[in-house]
């Protein structure tokens, strides 16, 4: 609670367990019935989780066209990376066109809100969809960028080969890190707070003098520029960049990671989304080929039973554990900033 | 020689809905330093001309004009920005902000401080401490960890103008203050605003007609679009039509 004065701490326990079980992947990963690549995709999907929750669990901006800058990034990564090999000028290119990209569309978004902004999200993706598979002589078409090899990167003293899954999840983890550290204060700066009061009421915050429609400008951008770093990242990953990912079905995706997650409730929430996404695709996935029918049932049945995801069910649950049986409030998204 | 300008005034406001003209060449003057209060009927337009002169709506003729400068058209942002500040008649929170964090959240210097990363507004205590004092101001010492929708109506009312008062106005508009209060809150609202306007310049709507003339400087009533008087409490009930209706009850 900010009544308190005490910051929020650069670095935190949760951070710090998050951490320490991130980094240890690739060490228990087999022995726990997973696998490299699993790791990967979880870590790439949890930075593009994060910086949607960016908008739809801090500021209430539901964007269903998010996939658009996840794609934009992994073409321009593919893109780059042909007439340019370098991972990490390859990374910037796709953050800055990811990121332009989503300054673009903002222009026409951060002054609407509510369903309007949605259907408008829904629109912008669909032509980014559209422009992919229709440029083919940029983008490959239907059949994407191929062939995008996973480079070896030289440090001088010692390189790393990502042909490796290991060194490739170290390379993920080590920016999905960075992004977490760079979030965290984000949303405790007064910008955060911003954020939240807009989503609680846009009209008071610009009667009290708030320039609503640049903070929603900038924190769509943010996003954005964050999803054009997961999209780099899945370039590396996948040798290759396609268009399913800026479909309105794939976009629906990160919606269902941070809803499920509890993003509403928590900065923790899309990181817990992510992983239960990916994880349910994977073992659902290995009975039956229908995983995403049963995905969306349990989804439903989440969002019947406990509206704020998983996080808000482990809150439930320690509340019970210290005894507050009776009457345990919804948690509020006041109460996100002890978490 | 011409008349000064009062601090805050609009000429010739004219505003209309589809067919429906609902302000029809309105002309205010408010007055730095004093209470200046708006009444009339239901539906007289009396929030609209608030809406008006916040920003909410723009005019479709004649301008608004804040301290020597034009403010007509501006956003409510941008008029907010010049020191224009007001409170809503349907209560307008930061819900699930506590009540130090609604305070917090309108001070300029958090407003103006949107690139700044590393600055933690729960680690500042002189920011803590600022919208403390204005929570004081307002009557709510010690429901500073109350979260704004858990506090109690009158205290949301006190809060409501707390938050208009955070942005460090120099004109304060306060929409239907007493609404939805029942005589004790009007008592505590009415020392309230006493309080106030010694450092504010006030601007109030009321329908509560014994409110407002116990409180203001100089009246304005509106009735059907237009501003049909205008004066001192005194003044007021001289006039006929004030006389004639509810108003000349309160005598």
């Amino acid at each position: 609670m900010l009544t308190s004065p005490r910051g929020a701490p650069l670095v935190n326990v949760q951070m710090l367990i998050f951490f320490a079980v991130l980094l240890s992947y690739p060490l228990w990963a087999s022995s726990a019935g997973l696998y490299q690549y699993l790791g990967v995709e979880i870590a790439i999907f949890v930075i593009y989780a994060l910086g949607f929750n960016l908008l739809l669990g801090y500021t209430g901006l539901p964007s269903f066209g998010h996939g658009a800058f996840l794609g934009v990034g992994a073409y321009a990564y593919g893109l780059w990376q042909s007439a340019f090999p370098n991972v990490f000028a390859g990374l910037l290119i796709a953050i800055v066109c990811a990121g332009l990209s989503a300054g673009i569309v903002a222009l026409f978004l951060s002054h609407r809100r509510g369903i309007y902004f949605a259907l408008m999200t829904i629109a912008f993706g669909q032509i980014f969809w559209f422009l992919s598979i229709k440029l083919r002589w940029i983008t490959g078409g239907e059949d994407g960028l191929l062939n995008i090899l996973r480079p070896e990167i030289d440090f001088r003293f010692t390189s790393i080969n990502l042909s490796s899954n290991v060194s490739l999840f170290y390379l993920v983890a080590i920016l999905l890190i960075a992004v977490i550290l760079i979030l965290w204060r984000v949303v405790h700066s007064p910008f955060g707070t911003a954020l939240q009061a807009i989503r609680m009421n846009e009209t008071r915050a610009r009667f009290a003098g708030h320039r609503v429609w640049l903070i929603k400008w900038s924190v769509f951008t943010l996003s954005g520029a964050i999803a054009g770093l997961a999209g780099g990242l899945l370039c590396i990953t996948q040798e290759s960049a396609y268009p399913d990912v800026m479909s309105l079905h794939a976009s629906g995706f990160v919606v269902m990671m941070t809803l499920i997650g509890g993003g509403f409730v928590s900065f923790w929430g899309p990181v817990v989304g992510a992983i239960v996404f990916i994880l349910a695709r994977d073992v659902i996935g290995a009975w039956t080929e229908t995983w995403l029918l049963w995905y969306g049932l349990l989804f439903m049945a989440v969002m019947i039973v406990e509206p704020e995801g998983v996080v808000g069910v482990w809150r439930r649950i320690e509340a019970r554990l210290k005894g507050k049986t009776a009457g345990v409030a919804p948690v509020s998204a006041a109460k996100r900033e002890a978490v | 020689m011409n008349a000064p300008q009062p601090y805050f005034y609009a000429e010739n406001l004219h505003k209309r809905f589809g067919d429906q003209v609902v302000l029809e060449n309105i002309t205010l003057g408010f007055e730095q330093g004093k209470v200046n209060g708006i009444m009339g009927p239901n539906g007289a337009g009396k929030s609209t001309c608030f809406n008006l002169l916040t920003g909410m709506y723009k005019p479709d003729r004649g301008r608004i004009v804040f301290d020597g400068e034009d403010i007509t058209g501006l956003s409510p942002e941008a008029i907010a920005r010049k020191g224009v500040s007001r409170s809503f008649q349907i209560i307008n929170l930061f819900d699930e902000f506590t009540a130090l964090e609604n305070i917090m959240v309108a001070l300029p210097r958090v407003r103006t401080a949107m690139s700044r990363v590393l600055w933690d507004l729960r680690g500042d205590s002189a920011l803590m401490d600022e919208a403390r004092d204005i929570l004081v101001q307002v009557g709510l010492k010690g429901r500073e960890s109350t979260r704004a929708a858990d506090l109690p109506y009158g205290q949301r009312r006190a809060l409501e103008i707390g938050v208009a008062l955070a942005a460090r106005p120099r004109i304060v508009f306060l929409d239907e203050p007493t609404q939805g209060l029942g005589s004790d809150g009007r008592v505590n609202l009415a020392d309230l605003i006493n309080e106030l306007k010694r450092n504010y310049t006030l601007v109030i709507i009321e329908h509560d007609m014994s409110f407002l003339f116990g409180l203001a400087h100089k009246i304005s009533v509106i009735h059907w679009g237009q501003v049909i008087s205008e004066g001192t409490p005194d003044e007021l009930m001289q006039n006929e039509w004030v006389r004639a209706s509810d108003l000349g009850k309160v005598a």
